[in-house]
């Protein structure tokens, strides 16, 4: 009798361990609305969708988040584009074409690569990768999208690799056998037959990819220069959400409409990653019930 | 003949694109480490730092950071292990935990510097800590906790189901066959991908720059609701803020080492573990 009191006594520990991270999910969501419901009514939330953020001011501040939702969605469309190439290649060749010695030495760099601080890349960025880009292109400072994009698809490139390359060594072997039976060549079998079949992977990963550059803050912070303008190019200053927040927070007033604005800004970057993450899982999820 | 010729072409660019990937990498660590090795001493690596950082050594940050990540594994090992070992051992099909699985999968992809956010509201504020270690380390528990609960999870799958049974039928209770015959071949595992969790915890700098992170504070911390410096927070600083930032380049890179010597070194720690693990147990 007294050993089932502790079987259930320790049950509910284990249960309510496991709550607590529905509790933190709960508690984000009222936290960042607690700080930010105050801004609807005054100034209120049409302020949100001014086309100006310029939150300091002596005249009159105004709060749009157009420019920092466009900066993300600038940097974030090209770093996608940057390594998506490298991402999906790097998948293919480790998976199908590289040697068992290269695999083995693949691996642990990758790995390596997404255990370097974001804050060490965005450095190196600074000093090397700023002035190249300057260069290159012949611009007045090279503190660009492009530039902040260049080392994001890096940060994504990781990601992208290890769950496509997942996908694609989980396509079943029968497939293969069956296109080369039919007379295909081991390049057609890859690119017709065996992608094909990894693609819902391969989509879910770059989209995972995708989540990470978004909310990656350090780097964004320090090589895009943080010019809070509506641009749609890859050479112009941008200013991102998460810079926004990061830069901004420790100089406002608690309490401030400029305070409550930069929890807005959390609310939006927030919603944006979490449509991402469910979507790609859903995908991820569907094709894992496939197989 | 022709498509022979093709494939060859196409693979010699895939592997084009994926070296040039590596040769990045390494090139990245290269750089830190050329630039970073003349300036680790003794003296750099257990001095406080003078005139803003311009001289002296980053021994309060350095003593920051691994504050953090202990306080990290302090709160987020127990709890993250307890989660996974409820969903692997205990849950059912069910409401709760489809509940459970969905809000991992929200914490994972929470940005983290909207986890600075919740911190600061939560922790700093609300239940007034100040900006502390203490609400640092808790904030940046709650970012890694998924990535525990997810690979401790995992670990635990990874023990045959047949050792459960055979305890079980031979009269152990549920938590007896747990702590005996499962937690013992499940926990190394579970220990490498909570450690690499916790390893990119110590190098980000988002959630504790608006949590704990000094800018300047030469002295080491009393207590956990002290603010410390932090090596990541202290880089960046060193790299965007100070007003003679190309002076003090050395003492950028030398910081920049410390830090990926630090998180290597967890890694390296998780990823030994691991493969020790491999050869002893196999199914």
């Amino acid at each position: 009798m007294k050993s089932k009191m502790k079987e259930k006594a320790i049950k509910l520990v284990f249960t309510s361990a496991a709550s607590t991270a529905i509790l933190i999910v709960a508690l984000i969501f009222l936290f960042l609305g607690n700080e930010a419901a105050p801004f609807a009514k005054v100034p209120g939330l049409s302020e949100l969708f001014g086309q100006k953020w310029m939150p300091v001011s002596f005249e009159k501040e105004s709060f749009g988040l157009l420019p920092l939702i466009t900066g993300s969605l600038l940097v974030t469309f090209l770093a996608t584009i940057i390594a998506v190439p490298f991402g999906v290649c790097g998948a293919v060749y480790i998976s199908e074409v590289a040697s068992r010695f290269e695999r083995e030495l693949f691996k642990p760099f990758i790995e390596l690569l997404a255990g370097i601080p974001s804050v060490v890349i965005g450095f190196f960025g600074l000093i090397v990768l700023t002035p190249i880009v300057k260069d290159v292109f012949g611009l007045y400072s090279g503190l660009t999208a492009l530039t902040g994009a260049l080392l994001l698809a890096l940060m994504a490139i990781p990601t992208i690799i290890t769950i496509s390359e997942d996908a694609i060594s989980n396509v079943p072997k029968s497939y293969k056998e069956a296109s080369a039976a039919l007379g295909a060549s081991e390049l057609q079998t890859v690119w017709k037959v065996t992608v094909p079949a990894a693609l819902s992977g391969i989509i879910a990963a770059v989209m995972l990819g995708m989540g990470r550059v978004i909310g990656e803050t350090m780097v964004v912070m320090m090589v895009t220069g943080n010019a809070a303008i509506v641009t749609g190019s890859p050479f112009e200053s941008v200013r991102t959400m998460t810079a926004t927040i990061a830069a901004e927070m420790g100089e406002v007033p608690f309490g401030s409409d400029h305070y409550r604005a930069l929890f807005w800004v959390g609310i939006v970057l927030l919603i944006m990653t979490f449509m991402l993450n469910l979507v790609s899982h859903r995908v991820l999820k569907k094709y894992q019930d496939k197989q | 003949m022709r498509s022979r010729s093709a494939q060859t072409m196409i693979y010699w660019l895939m592997r084009a694109f994926t070296y040039f990937v590596l040769i990045v990498i390494a090139y990245i660590i290269f750089d830190i480490i050329r630039n970073g090795m003349p300036v680790l001493s003794w003296e750099f690596l257990t001095e406080s730092p003078r005139k803003s950082g311009a001289e002296g050594g980053i021994l309060p940050a350095i003593v920051g950071t691994l504050l953090l990540v202990l306080g990290t594994m302090a709160a987020a090992l127990p709890l993250g292990m307890a989660s996974a070992i409820y969903l692997s051992e205990y849950a059912k099909r069910g409401r709760f935990t489809e509940m459970l699985r969905l809000a991992i999968l929200t914490l994972a992809g929470v940005p983290s510097i909207v986890f600075g956010l919740f911190g600061l509201g939560l922790f700093v504020l609300f239940l007034n800590f100040g900006a502390s270690i203490i609400a640092g380390s808790l904030t940046l528990a709650c970012m890694v906790l998924p990535t525990i609960i997810v690979s401790s999870e995992e670990a635990l799958q990874g023990v045959p189901q047949s050792l459960r049974e055979g305890s079980l039928a031979l009269g152990a209770t549920k938590w007896e066959t747990i702590r005996k015959n499962v937690l013992p071949y499940a926990i190394p595992g579970m220990m490498t991908g909570s450690i690499l969790g916790i390893g990119r915890a110590a190098g980000e700098t988002a959630p504790i720059l608006l949590t704990v992170a000094a800018f300047y504070l030469p002295g080491l911390p009393d207590s956990i609701f002290d603010q410390v410096m932090a090596l990541p927070y202290h880089l960046y600083v060193l790299a965007t803020q100070h007003p003679s930032a190309d002076l003090v380049r050395p003492m950028q890179y030398g910081t920049a080492l410390v830090l990926m010597i630090l998180v290597m070194t967890v890694n390296l720690a998780a990823v030994l573990i691991r493969s020790r693990m491999r050869k002893k147990y196999r199914w």
